[in-house]
């Protein structure tokens, strides 16, 4: 292809990268550098239905000269990132003086909020994703035995966890386990203890989340396993069956090396979606027990007053932390990449 | 909302007011979208939507009472929802309203554009300070003398003397009891949070209920907002005089965590996931005895939906609780009101004067809006249901603080209430976490330097 023509030809997805995914995120970065200005404070009286009190308010006049002045706020360097909010530097370092030994550190750090979301969002992704590629997996390989006439059905119903909305399923398993649902009942006589209640305690809570997780996602290991089963040599699988392997030998040493480059996709795909787990705290108003980097995110924004440098400072991490656990599945794919040609 | 963001409840009365305007709606909004348009889609669409506009003329009329923009954000609730009406109503074919329970997602980005999206908000004396610290909203005081000399002058908002906003509702948090309950465990109707804990400790002894105590303790802003009340109950203070330094770290603050503590013990164990809305269903079901709840909505547990006539019948509202003995109320003064956007031309800012000043008139109150709220206009008459604000009132509560980092350290409250709740660190080191919270917010909005 000529140089020129080629140009052209990705010219509207580079275009369209540059605005959606490098532009928002040189703002973000941006953003998270700065802090607002010095609010000039000025003490007045307020009056309404209920009397007047005495309550402080913003000099907008003061504060509009210096926002005038320096319309992106004051630079704040990596203050906002080393503050207690986020990666709080100074606390963890008096923490790990302070510390008498390291289960103690690891409760101080756990107090602290940027470390109480990381460890949910690790722990979750840590979890949820290898169930999730074992589930899919086996589902696929169930769905694949089954008679080619209910095929059809039984996708669809195994997808159906995927097809409706996050929100929506996870307020219907909300419901379930409530200590009044189906569920949560069910869990009271299982245990024989009438006052378990899931949404009370925080390992329940995370066990939850987590099976929440794996119910939502395992559909799509599941579609993309099923689409690779269908490639599976069958003269491979005859010759395998003539040497008399099991069924289980078939699968361990044909289908899994088979499908191996598959489940570097759908770690990839699954590590992204899971460090960045959201909508299931939110619907299972979980935030007394586990919160999230992105619902770290979220809480900076949705308060009265907006916190936008903190949100961007916690964006800012999360890609970083997103990327780093990528590493070794991008490093691992490129190098096939490489063997391949 | 102030009285819990969630609003499924709200959201079906809504949808049944919304419901009846639906048809003429779409072909105003049809026309709202149609002033937004650039030239060129105006040329080429433009016999089909003055098709459409002549059709929305004979079937809508025009308002006819003003000229001019309106576009109303607000939060959504009954009451709303009749002023939002009665506005648009009002300001005729092209007025628009988006009502949410999202609307201080919005509202601030809405109002920043130049001219500004949204000319008008409906706020509560929370979320105004939001708007006033980005300075997206105009004084009044001028439209006021042009055009709303009939606005009773307790209902108009000054911040340091100029006019921000005009009320047209008050709410607060109060006792709600069920009296079949009390007579039966022979208490008299609760006063205080002690009286509470005592009522509380007979009902569970004697087998009526497990978790006679009811309460909106979901993890966030509503746990946050018990804080709050608890907090001004003990006679603490939020912040030093006159600075924006928190100091909740002392014996008040402990006070109130214990008192919530204490009230948790008795709440279903699922509390902490518990807003405004699961706790009404809590109360609706029969479960709860004694709860403290939102004037605004009390109307429907009062109702025959939703419960058992024992219920139903039986649901009465009190005063104010107190706590300990500072002798204020430990309960917080709300009012709704709405305000005119900064960047909008003089046109327009008058023309949203007007409807919006129309919107909350008296004569928007009748038969089903009358109980609706606490309305602040002349004409209303209190309905049994709106006691318990009237008694919070009364009773000299102590309005939501309306200083401009008060929304960050609501927030702070938020995230780390929990933590004491379920017992895994003291209350000082709760108190000392959200001052540590709050602080670091308040450095990087430029509070505290």
């Amino acid at each position: 292809m000529k140089h020129k023509t080629f140009f052209w030809f990705v010219f509207p997805s580079v275009l369209l990268m540059i605005l959606f995914i490098a532009l928002p995120l040189v703002s973000v970065v941006t953003q998270s550098l700065y802090s607002k200005h010095e609010q000039v404070i000025v003490e007045v009286e307020n009056c309404g239905p209920f009397g007047c009190t005495k309550a402080t308010t913003v000099d907008q006049e003061a504060t509009a000269a210096l926002e005038e002045a320096e319309p992106l706020g004051k630079w704040a360097g990596l203050d906002i990132y080393k503050d207690r909010n986020h990666l709080a530097i100074s606390e963890v370092g008096q923490a790990w003086i302070n510390a008498d030994g390291l289960p103690d550190f690891g409760r101080t750090l756990m107090n602290l909020p940027f470390y109480k979301a990381l460890g949910f969002t690790i722990t979750y992704t840590a979890i949820v994703t290898p169930l999730t590629i074992i589930l899919g997996f086996f589902i696929a390989i169930a769905v694949n035995s089954v008679a080619r006439a209910m095929r059809g059905p039984t996708i669809f119903f195994s997808l159906l966890p995927m097809i409706v909305t996050p929100l929506v399923g996870s307020l219907i398993i909300f419901w379930m386990v409530d200590a009044r649902g189906i569920l949560g009942t069910g869990l009271q006589w299982l245990a024989s203890d009438p006052s378990l209640s899931v949404k009370a305690s925080t390992p329940l809570m995370w066990a939850m989340l987590m099976f929440y997780g794996v119910w939502h996602s395992a559909p799509f290991a599941f579609i993309v396993y099923y689409a690779g089963l269908q490639t599976v040599n069958q003269d491979t699988l005859e010759a395998a069956m003539i040497d008399g392997a099991s069924r289980w030998e078939r699968i361990r040493y044909v289908v899994v090396p088979h499908l191996a480059p598959l489940t570097t996709f759908i770690a990839l795909i699954q590590l992204m979606d899971n460090f960045r787990v959201f909508e299931p705290i939110i619907s299972f108003s979980a935030a007394a027990h586990a919160t999230s980097l992105s619902y770290a995110i979220f809480n900076d924004l949705g308060g009265e007053t907006r916190l936008l440098s903190s949100a961007a400072a916690t964006s800012v991490l999360t890609i970083i932390f997103v990327a780093m656990l990528l590493s070794p599945v991008l490093v691992r794919t490129w190098r096939d990449f490489g063997t391949q040609k | 909302m102030q009285n819990g963001r969630d609003s499924v409840v709200a959201e079906i009365h809504a949808a049944k007011i919304v419901a009846t305007r639906v048809l003429h709606r779409n072909l105003e909004i049809q026309l709202g979208e149609y002033k937004h348009m650039t030239l060129m889609k105006k040329l080429t669409l433009g016999t089909v939507i003055a098709a459409l506009g002549t059709t929305a003329a004979m079937a809508d009329g025009h308002g006819g009472c003003t000229e001019g923009r309106l576009n109303i954000v607000g939060n959504e609730f009954p009451a709303i929802q009749t002023v939002a009406a009665a506005a648009v109503a009002c300001a005729g074919d092209d007025a628009e309203a988006n009502l949410t329970a999202d609307h201080q997602k919005i509202n601030v980005a809405g109002m920043t554009g130049n001219p500004a999206e949204y000319t008008t908000a409906i706020v509560a004396n929370s979320s105004i300070v939001a708007l006033i610290n980005e300075d997206v909203i105009q004084p009044l005081d001028d439209l006021v003398a042009a055009h709303g000399q009939d606005i009773p002058k307790q209902q108009l908002i000054t911040v340091d003397g100029k006019i921000m906003a005009v009320a047209f509702m008050a709410n607060a948090q109060h006792l709600v009891y069920r009296a079949d309950v009390l007579e039966q465990i022979g208490a008299d109707v609760p006063t205080s949070y002690e009286d509470v804990l005592a009522a509380a400790e007979k009902i569970r002894a004697e087998g009526i209920m497990e978790h006679p105590v009811g309460g909106a303790y979901a993890a966030g802003w509503n746990l946050a907002q018990e804080f709050t009340n608890m907090y001004i109950g003990t006679g603490g203070q939020f912040f030093e005089p006159g600075s924006a330094q928190v100091s909740i770290n002392n014996a008040q603050g402990v006070e109130a965590l214990e008192m919530m503590k204490a009230l948790s013990a008795y709440m279903n164990p699922d509390y902490l996931t518990h807003d405004s809305n699961a706790t009404s269903a809590e109360w609706e079901a029969g479960n709860v005895a004694l709860m403290n709840m939102w004037g605004s909505r009390t109307g429907v547990l009062m109702d025959d939906e939703g419960s058992a006539p024992e219920v139903y019948e039986n649901t009465k509202v009190g005063g104010p609780l107190m706590v300990g003995d500072s002798g204020t109320p430990a309960t917080t003064l709300w009012w709704d009101g709405w305000t005119v956007a900064k960047n909008v031309s003089d046109e327009d800012a008058a023309a949203t004067f007007t409807a919006m000043a129309a919107g909350v008139s008296p004569d928007i109150l009748n038969d089903e809006t009358m109980s609706q709220a606490v309305w602040l206009m002349e004409g209303f008459e209190p309905a049994p249901v709106n006691e318990g604000v009237l008694a919070a009132v009364a009773a000299g509560s102590t309005p939501y603080p309306m200083v401009p980092y008060q929304g960050l350290l609501h927030t702070a409250l938020g995230d780390n209430i929990a933590d004491f709740l379920q017992g895994s660190e003291s209350a000082e080191q709760t108190l000392a976490d959200i001052e540590a919270a709050y602080t670091a917010a308040a450095k990087e909005n430029g509070f505290l330097q």
